[in-house]
This record gives C-alpha cells, structure tokens and sequence, in this order.
C-alpha cells in the first residue's frame, strides 16, 4: 500500500503527522516512537526574539479534552537554528517548522531565516495561538481577520519557495472566509483547526484555574467542531487540508480526510501516549485495507453527504 | 533524566491496596522500570487504557524499587486516582518511566557518617520513602530522621516499615491526633539544631516553601520534590513550568527535584493555589 501523499509541490511518506506545541522538536520522543515513520514533526512554534510563556498554571484537564495557556514559550529563532534544528534534524524526522510573531515583519524574518539557513520541509504560520496578542491586527488572532490573514500569507510568500501552510483558529464566525484568505495570499494548504478558547474554573477558590485565566482547548471534546471545520473548508478552497483536532486512533485520521483532508496532525494523544504515532498510523493502514483501497487519496471528500 | 532509560509499556499489578484513609499503594510488576529507577524519579500512569475520560496519565512518585518490581503510593484526589484505586491483581496498566531527576545521591551531597533529615507532608511520603530505603541500604552509618506530617492519624503513612528499617520517625498532626498537634516543620526546627548534612522534602508546596525558608536561615542545603499539573513528562508540552531564579523550568523533565533556593516560593504557592489544590 502507497501511503505517500503531496501537498503541493512536496512529498510526504504518509498523511499522519504530529502537530506542533505537542512534541517538543521530536528529540524528546527518541527511542519511544519511530520518528522516522511519521509523516512529518511540526515542531514548537518558534518566535523571533525568546518568549518566557504564561505563567502557571498552565494546562488542566477537561471532559476528555485539555485546556492549555503554554504562551509560545521557545528560546527564539537564532537558537532554534544553531541547535534545536540540527538536533531534530539528526533523529532521521522530516520536519516542518511552526512560526509565530507578533507582527507581520516578525513572520518574514523568521521563514526567510529558516528557507535560507535550514530548509525545512514546510513551514506553517501559526496564525491561531490563542494565548498571544498581534500588533498588525484589531483582532485577538490574525486568522481571524481575512485581511490580516492573506496580507502574511501573501508577503511570507514572496520570501520563501517552502511548502507554506497556513493554521487556523476555529474561533471566527465563518472559518471559509479566513481559508479562503490564507489560498488567495498563496498557502500551499490550511492547516485546522488549532485550539477553541476555555476556561476552567475553580469553584471552591472562585478562581480560575489558569494562570492567564483562559486557555486553548484540544482533546477528544473538540474532534466533532474539528471535522464540521474541516467540511466547510473542503467545500470552500481548493488547496489541501491538513485535518486537525482530538485524533486518538486510525478511525479518526480515516474520518478527517473523509471530509476532505490531505493529511492529518495528532496532538493531545502525543501527550497521553507518547508512543501513539506508530498505533495510529498501523490502525489507518489497516482500515485502508479492510475498505480496499490502496491510498488515503481514495478516501479524500468521499463523505456521502445529502445522498 | 536519561531518556534511554524511559520505557513505555503496559505493566501487570501486583497488588493495589488501600492502606489507609483515601491512600493506595499499587505494586507493578516491570524489571525494566524498576532496574533504571532511582528514588525520587517518577513515572506517569494511564488508568483506563482507551479512556479519553480521565484522559491524561498520572504523574506518580516512585514509593518502593524493587529488583522486578515497583510501587506508587497515591491519594485518591480526582478522577484520575480514583479510577486508578479500582484496578485490581492481574488487570494491567500503562507506564511511562522512569521520568525526571531523582534526589542528589552521587558524588557526596550526604556523606557516609553525616545525619540527613527528610521531611514529608502528606502523601508526600511516597518518593520519599524510596529515598529512605536506598540511604539505610547504601549509608548504614548515616543517621536518619523522618520527619511526618499529615492532617490527621489516619492519614500518617509507611511509620512502622520505616521504624523496622531502623530509622527514627517523628510525627506532627494538624490535628494532634498522633504525634504533635502542628506542622512538620515545627519539627524540623527542632531537629535541625543537630546540624544535618542535607534536607530532603516532598509535600505540599505551601511546606516546601517554609522548608525552604528555614534551610536557608540555617544554611543548611536542601532538596525538594515539587509535584505540579503535567501532561506528556518528558519535557515537550512545556505545561509543568515552574518559575526558578533562571527562569521558568520544568517539573517533569528538570526535577521534580529542585534546590530549595532555586525555587521562587512565592510563585510556586500561588500557582498552585489558583487552582484549589492546596
């Protein structure tokens, strides 16, 4: 069976990767899964300048779901590249790098640096963190302002030859409007969707549990806002899809490329079962078998919708 | 941490016992595991292999290494440990591990004929323990005194083992219903008026905390086990962060174990009181 799958112009080995702030640089997770078998490591986002994070608390489990407020904590794009890139580099893992900034200008001189010096497979803008504020726009995240959206997609564009994916936030009233503003700036793919904003609280204290009071919710809980997501889109853009949101085995990535997705990203099970990726992926090769098909492709947007 | 030492893997249980109100102490069988152990380190447990409700694994402290075994000792505190408490023999669970720092043991920190105190509150006893076991095996001359606390007589743990063992257990209740009515660290003042060669702490934070105060007026070097919420413990979600003179570290992958002074306390307590724990 043929698992390799392509997203514009790059070839992965196969549709189940790892999704960013959810496996370190990769490094972390030697000798518990086989990096080499994952499709690609979107690493921790990185910004320009080193970012402290929130403070704690930082992560509290909900109903089959996890609510998490990191705040990009990374030591910054120059030690990313003398030695964190290198090291990732060195477990054999094709790598995606995941960069943020809190301006526009922040986003180009990251990908420009990264095209140039370490040339990763893919970079994805990381438009959707819920847990950082954006100078260039009115809004809370730059994926929810189409404008803002394209306008750094386009300029990131221009800057690079890289496989450029775009992550959106589920936290907008239409995300077909931003999807279709990240492939009119260029995206090779969208990646969604990152997390939903929540709170916990605690009742006894009157407080709430995290740290910076809401946080970002992933998990099993969000898997069904996640597919919807991913449908919408499917039946909006025409670029790929990279399926995102509370995927713990091989039925779930079968049930996101149904509704349109190229690929997928495991996240939350990562951090529950740091040896998943090789499940997921050999219980997706045996429902490709069961089905009878001989590649994901087969089952993309074959979601018997209104028949 | 040495990571080629982490093992994922599902372990058959030896045993799960209630030994005292609330407390359990689950015996796992994995050579593997206990074999790259040392006391102090953790592991984390997924209680409900395909469960996404309690949906995170459950860091616990090492309580007992044995040569093919090993055992966690926890309080029943949400959904996690209670469904934890109700495996039983034979059934498996599955165990990352062994995961973190344990206590500083090598290259000197407590010398043969010194005298080390170790100061637990709560369930808190449970990597400490460990720690006790290994220093009377390995320092029969080092002279031991664990000090105890816990809220109520119900809830003081492992005493006779460690009395059998030959170490000197002193108790404090919040509710004086054994031992003395008070914290532990009342205790400790008095006890470290014979100047130890080291401190070793394991509890809640708000203790830790005054442990720490008190080592440094004293001058006296002390470590701490911290616990903190975590979700993978190996040091890629960075959820465990914890604030230290250098900045933020990690609970999972820099400790659990931290110098007393490295520590910010103030922080420390506060983030763990947002969240109603302590």
């Amino acid at each position: 069976m043929d698992l390799k799958v392509k997203i514009g112009n790059t070839e992965f080995k196969n549709p189940v990767w790892v999704a960013s702030g959810t496996f370190g640089s990769g490094k972390e997770f030697e000798g518990l899964t086989e990096l080499r078998e994952i499709g690609a490591v979107v690493t921790k986002t990185i910004t320009l300048e080193k970012r402290e994070g929130n403070r704690p608390q930082r992560i509290v489990e909900t109903a089959s779901g996890l609510l998490n407020s990191i705040g990009l904590e990374n030591k910054g794009l120059d030690h990313f590249i003398e030695k964190t890139y290198p090291e990732a580099e060195r477990t054999g893992a094709d790598i995606i790098v995941s960069i943020a900034g809190s301006s526009c200008d922040e986003f180009l001189e990251c990908a420009e640096k990264l095209s140039e010096k370490v040339r990763p497979k893919g970079i994805e803008l990381n438009l959707s963190c819920p847990n950082v504020a954006h100078r260039d726009t009115k809004h809370k995240l730059i994926s929810q302002d189409p404008v803002s959206t394209e306008n750094i997609v386009k300029r990131t564009r221009r800057t690079t030859e890289t496989l450029l994916i775009a992550k959106l936030t589920p936290n907008v009233t239409d995300i077909t409007e931003i999807a279709r503003a990240a492939e009119a700036g260029g995206a090779d793919a969208v990646a969604l969707v990152n997390t939903y904003m929540g709170m916990a609280v605690d009742a006894f204290s009157a407080k709430p549990v995290l740290g910076n009071v809401f946080g970002g919710l992933s998990g099993p809980a969000i898997k069904p806002l996640a597919l919807k997501s991913v449908w919408d889109v499917y039946n909006s853009i025409n670029i790929p899809i990279i399926g995102i949101g509370g995927i713990m085995t091989g039925e779930d990535v079968a049930e996101f490329i149904l509704c349109g997705a190229d690929a997928v990203q495991t996240g939350t099970v990562n951090l529950v079962d740091p040896s998943s990726h090789g499940r997921i992926l050999k219980e997706f090769r045996e429902f490709l078998n069961r089905k009878g098909a001989s590649s994901p492709i087969e089952l993309k947007g074959k979601l018997a919708a209104g028949l | 941490m040495d990571q080629k030492k982490i093992k994922s893997q599902k372990t058959a249980i030896i045993s799960n016992e209630r030994v005292a109100k609330g407390h359990f102490v689950m015996r796992l069988e994995s050579q593997e595991i206990a074999s790259g152990a040392c006391p102090g380190q953790f592991v984390t447990v997924k209680a409900g292999r395909d469960a996404t409700d309690p949906l995170l694994r459950i860091p616990l402290g090492i309580h007992k290494i044995g040569q093919k075994d090993f055992s966690l000792l926890y309080k029943v505190v949400g959904r996690g440990t209670r469904t934890l408490s109700r495996f039983v023999k034979d059934e498996s669970v599955d165990v990352l591990g062994p995961l973190g720092n344990g206590f500083p043991l090598e290259g000197g920190p407590v010398p043969g004929k010194s005298k080390v105190v170790i100061v637990s509150g709560g369930h808190g006893v449970a990597p400490l323990f460990a720690l006790a076991e290994y220093l009377r095996e390995t320092r029969p001359q080092t002279k031991i005194k664990f000090l105890m606390g816990a809220c109520t007589a119900e809830e003081v743990l492992c005493v006779k083992e460690l009395e059998e063992m030959g170490i000197s257990v002193g108790i404090a209740t919040d509710d004086g219903t054994r031992g003395c009515r008070g914290f532990v660290t009342g205790l400790m003042e008095e006890e470290i008026k014979e100047k130890p060669a080291r401190i070793f702490a394991c509890g809640p934070r708000a203790m830790l905390a005054e442990v720490a105060r008190i080592a440094e007026r004293e001058k006296i070097s002390a470590s701490v086990s911290l616990d903190a919420y975590m979700a993978c413990g190996i040091g890629a979600c960075l959820g465990c962060a914890l604030k230290t003179e250098e900045g933020y570290k990690l609970v999972c992958k820099d400790g659990p174990v931290f110098e007393a002074g490295e520590v910010l306390w103030k922080e420390a307590v506060q983030a763990r009181q947002s969240c109603g724990c302590e």
